[in-house]
């Protein structure tokens, strides 16, 4: 089995694996980074965000408007200290990305423009048209380019850490091309593998979104947190999933249902705004959860409008105009048009809820540090107390390269003080992890894959979705344990070595199902609602007293996951209801 | 009711077991909201899971898809089958790159070109490192950092900053497949993207790259990889006008030996 060696290893290629490998060459042009991915990092899903990115910039704002904003968008689950980094970090960010070509859409004056966002109460968000992920990733890929020390590994698909002496000192991964295992080695390690959206049936994610690092870091100790927050975007085209960035309601886009009404002012978003104003914190421009749980409602009381491809709402943005949508919204307009047939120059778009972001991840803070020393995880991948129980739309482009920079340097520092465990036992580590990639290649049961796959996302998304009841919650566990156990006797049915995808689909939905999993048992024993998870059983309501707190998941064999809390870190921003529209600027103005 | 089917024909290569590449066909059911993507996908979990191809974003930014689709390039997820049907769909591996499996490619001769234009910001310390006779003025910025570009001065780039590297330019170019070592149109685009950029100082680093006779002096001006760019990005164009800039200055440099002095 060969032997790769580096310094640092990074597992993943898209904003935050791209921002961690240039931080750890600049901090330390002497080493040795090898970056792996499943896929060319340009295809990372980096590229399919398309709002923008939040950083404060102007005069009238402060790191102190983004922050409340943020921790008061994750209903109070946010660890403050967090927060507070991020968002002090986020702005030179967003520059240095300038600074590195990314083609942010500019003011008149030569200054970057930055627009409204939901739940943010003044326009922070950079945005480079509605591309603002794909230039970003570009840029990125681009100037990574200039650092030769960053090794990269195209298409090279992870399946296990290595770790010795209590540490992460790096990882199996296989070859694509060729169907050949390496070890790769060195003395950190990063993670920034995404997200796990494709768990759900109904989403925005691309097909590599199956949290792959997840369990890795899982089935190796470290915690998943808060795995239960699984952000429904309000606004994905009914049938694919595909994204209609929240930036169309920035420039000012309204949601109506089957009556031609502003249904939000009905879910304490009001009162309505003038058509063609967007205010911040108002109507459409309230936090994500709230306006796919007033989907959720229109829908019960048969206000939504039936079309082929299921129930939706309308996304109207004519009264923009066309010059407005092509300069700001052409990846949008082109979008309606080829999936749905629908201009948004002339007609309203349908749209409804797509599962779209998982808040949780694997347990770090804002240091990037996970429970296995040497492991850094950064990106959606990691649950570093950043979004709470609800992300607000923009910041997790600004975390992947806030906390990737972190990861990056985090991992110099660490692997500058880490001396390297004997080789041989690391190789020997490395041949170990052989048999369950042969077992996999070799998985010659009964069950197919694909159909476990399918069952597995029709299951999340009728047991876990936008509302949640203790009975389908038990269903949803009860059906993933059965799956897990099925999964045991799949057949592999390729046995070529060459790009063998049929083999990886297996190692990903290894991945999702212990995932799936760890949402599935955090869900059901969070009795509350707060965010993005909402009941209707008994537990309506946000419940600090007794969680106001992490969920804690941790690998426990073939059984479910081993459920623990955590404190919440609250700096100085005290738990308050959480209200937009009217009665959020009284609840700001009493504050005064 | 008999279900309404659509037939594909899909060139099938395994390099363990194959000689060479043969087409196999499958009959699907029709769903006239499918993209190519969705069919393939069917085939997969239903038919033939050994079939193999990359995809990823299903909304035409990941670049991951390209294939030939009855003779011309284009993404598997921008196809829809409700442009073909009742017609067979021939699907085929983007051409003028080995095939490595099925509809997969061995792109890293694409990732290298890519690379060889130096994509990236050179600003003015690094310009005149490279060329320590050379005078640069640095872009001028903004008060928080960043450089002040007019939205003219983005203008001027953007449309050659929207490649997403998806090959189908290079699948479409007949140059491509007589010389392998032709840089490309995708590469040359992304090149000219730099050069045009207000905050880039670079562009003598990529000109040998770029007027090389494998860069743009190797195209002939077919202009089939701007039709078949899905993202418009025209990269016949950029070729283009360095060639008319690359004229240029072989001609000026017998009048004016010190040329490139900005």
């Amino acid at each position: 089995m060969q032997i790769v060696n580096a310094d640092i290893v990074i597992v993943g290629a898209g904003g935050a694996g791209l921002r961690a490998a240039i931080a750890a060459a600049e901090k330390n042009p002497g080493l040795n980074i090898a970056l792996i991915s499943k896929v060319y990092p340009m295809r990372s899903h980096t590229v399919a965000a398309e709002g923008g990115s939040a950083g404060v910039v102007q005069a009238h704002d402060s790191l102190e408007n983004h922050f409340q904003d943020t921790v008061a968008g994750g209903d109070w689950l946010c660890d403050q200290d967090t927060v507070d980094y991020f968002v002090s970090h986020s702005t030179e960010e967003m520059i240095r990305l300038e600074n590195w070509g990314c083609p942010w859409t500019r003011k008149d004056d030569g200054n970057v423009n930055v627009r409204a966002f939901g739940g943010m109460k003044i326009e922070r968000t950079w945005f480079a048209a509605d591309k603002s992920g794909f230039h970003m990733l570009h840029t990125l890929f681009q100037t990574s380019i200039k650092y030769p020390q960053i090794k990269r590994f195209d298409e090279y698909f992870a399946t296990d850490l290595i770790i010795e002496d209590g540490r992460a000192q790096g990882v199996v991964a296989i070859e694509i091309a060729t169907g050949e295992p390496k070890t790769f080695l060195g003395c950190a390690v990063v993670f920034a593998t995404g997200g796990s959206g494709r768990v759900f049936r109904f989403n925005t994610n691309g097909a590599i979104v199956t949290g792959d690092g997840h369990a890795m870091a899982f089935r190796a100790g470290a915690a998943l947190r808060d795995m239960e927050f699984v952000q429904y975007h309000p606004t994905g085209l009914p049938g694919s999933g595909v994204l209609m960035t929240e930036g169309c309601r920035g420039e000012g886009g309204i949601l109506l249902n089957k009556h031609g009404y502003r249904y939000l002012q009905d879910y304490g978003l009001g009162p309505e705004t003038p058509v063609g104003e967007p205010k911040n914190k108002y109507m459409e421009l309230g936090p994500r959860d709230r306006l796919s749980q007033a989907f959720w409602n229109e829908q019960r009381k048969g206000n939504t409008i039936e079309t082929p491809l299921g129930d939706a709402v309308h996304l109207d943005l004519r009264h923009l105009g066309k010059e407005k949508l092509m300069e700001r919204l052409p990846l949008i307009c082109s979008l309606a048009k080829n999936y749905l047939g629908v201009d948004p120059v002339t007609d309203p778009v349908p749209v409804r809820p797509a599962v779209h972001y998982t808040m949780g991840g694997i347990r770090s803070d804002q240091t990037c540090k996970t429970d296995i020393p040497g492991l850094f995880v950064a990106g959606e991948c990691a649950s570093n107390g950043m979004h709470g129980a609800n992300r607000l739309g923009s910041n997790s482009l600004a975390e992947t390269v806030v906390f990737g920079k972190v990861a990056g340097e985090m991992a110099v520092d660490f692997a500058s003080q880490a001396t390297q465990s004997d080789e041989k036992i690391l190789a020997e580590q490395g041949r170990s992890h052989l048999s369950r990639i042969d077992a996999m290649r070799n998985a010659n049961g009964t069950e197919k894959a694909s159909h476990i796959r399918h069952e597995m996302v029709q299951t999340m998304e009728k047991t876990l979705g936008i509302y949640r009841l203790g009975e389908e919650m038990q269903e949803g566990v009860d059906k993933i344990a059965e799956l897990r156990e099925r999964f045991k006797n799949v057949k592999v049915e390729d046995k070529t070595k060459v790009y063998n995808t049929e083999l990886l689909l297996a190692f990903e939905l290894d991945s999702s199902l212990m995932v799936a999993e760890a949402m599935a048992v955090g869900a059901l024993n969070r009795k509350e609602s707060r965010g993005a998870h909402q009941r209707l059983d008994g537990f309506e309501q946000r419940d600090d007293e007794n969680f106001l707190k992490h969920t804690l998941t941790y690998f426990n064999g073939d059984k479910a996951p081993r459920l623990d809390y955590e404190a919440v870190n609250i700096t100085r921003f005290q738990p308050a209801e959480r209200v937009y529209g009217a009665a959020g600027e009284k609840q700001g103005e009493e504050k005064k | 009711m008999t279900e309404q089917t659509i037939k594909l024909e899909i060139l099938r290569y395994n390099p363990e077991a194959d000689n060479e590449p043969s087409f196999g066909t499958f009959e699907i059911p029709y769903n006239e909201a499918w993209s190519l993507l969705d069919a393939l996908e069917y085939i997969k979990d239903e038919l033939d899971s050994s079939l193999t191809y990359r995809w990823s974003c299903r909304m035409a930014v990941c670049g991951s898809c390209g294939m030939v689709v009855n003779g011309r390039p284009q993404l598997g997820c921008e196809t829809f089958l409700r442009d073909h049907y009742p017609n067979t769909i021939k699907v085929e591996p983007l051409a003028n790159f080995p095939i490595e499996k099925d509809l997969i490619v061995d792109a890293t001769g694409f990732i290298e070109k890519l690379e060889s234009v130096k994509p990236y910001i050179i600003d003015a310390v690094d310009a005149m490192k490279a060329n320590p006779a050379k005078k640069v003025k640095e872009t001028p910025k903004n008060e928080i950092g960043t450089y002040n570009q007019k939205p003219a001065e983005l203008g001027l780039f953007k449309q050659f900053s929207m490649c997403i590297n998806c090959m189908l330019c290079y699948s479409a170019c007949p140059q491509m497949g007589l010389n392998p070592m032709f840089t490309g149109p995708a590469a040359l685009a992304l090149g000219h993207r730099y050069n045009l950029d207000s905050r880039d100082h670079g562009s003598d680093e990529r000109t040998e790259v770029i007027q090389d006779k494998n860069g743009v002096w190797s195209c002939t001006f077919v202009g089939y990889c701007s039709e078949v760019c899905p993202k418009n990005v025209d990269p016949a164009a950029a070729i283009n006008q360095n060639k008319a800039q690359g004229a240029q200055d072989w001609a000026l440099s017998f009048l004016m030996p010190r040329k490139g002095e900005k």
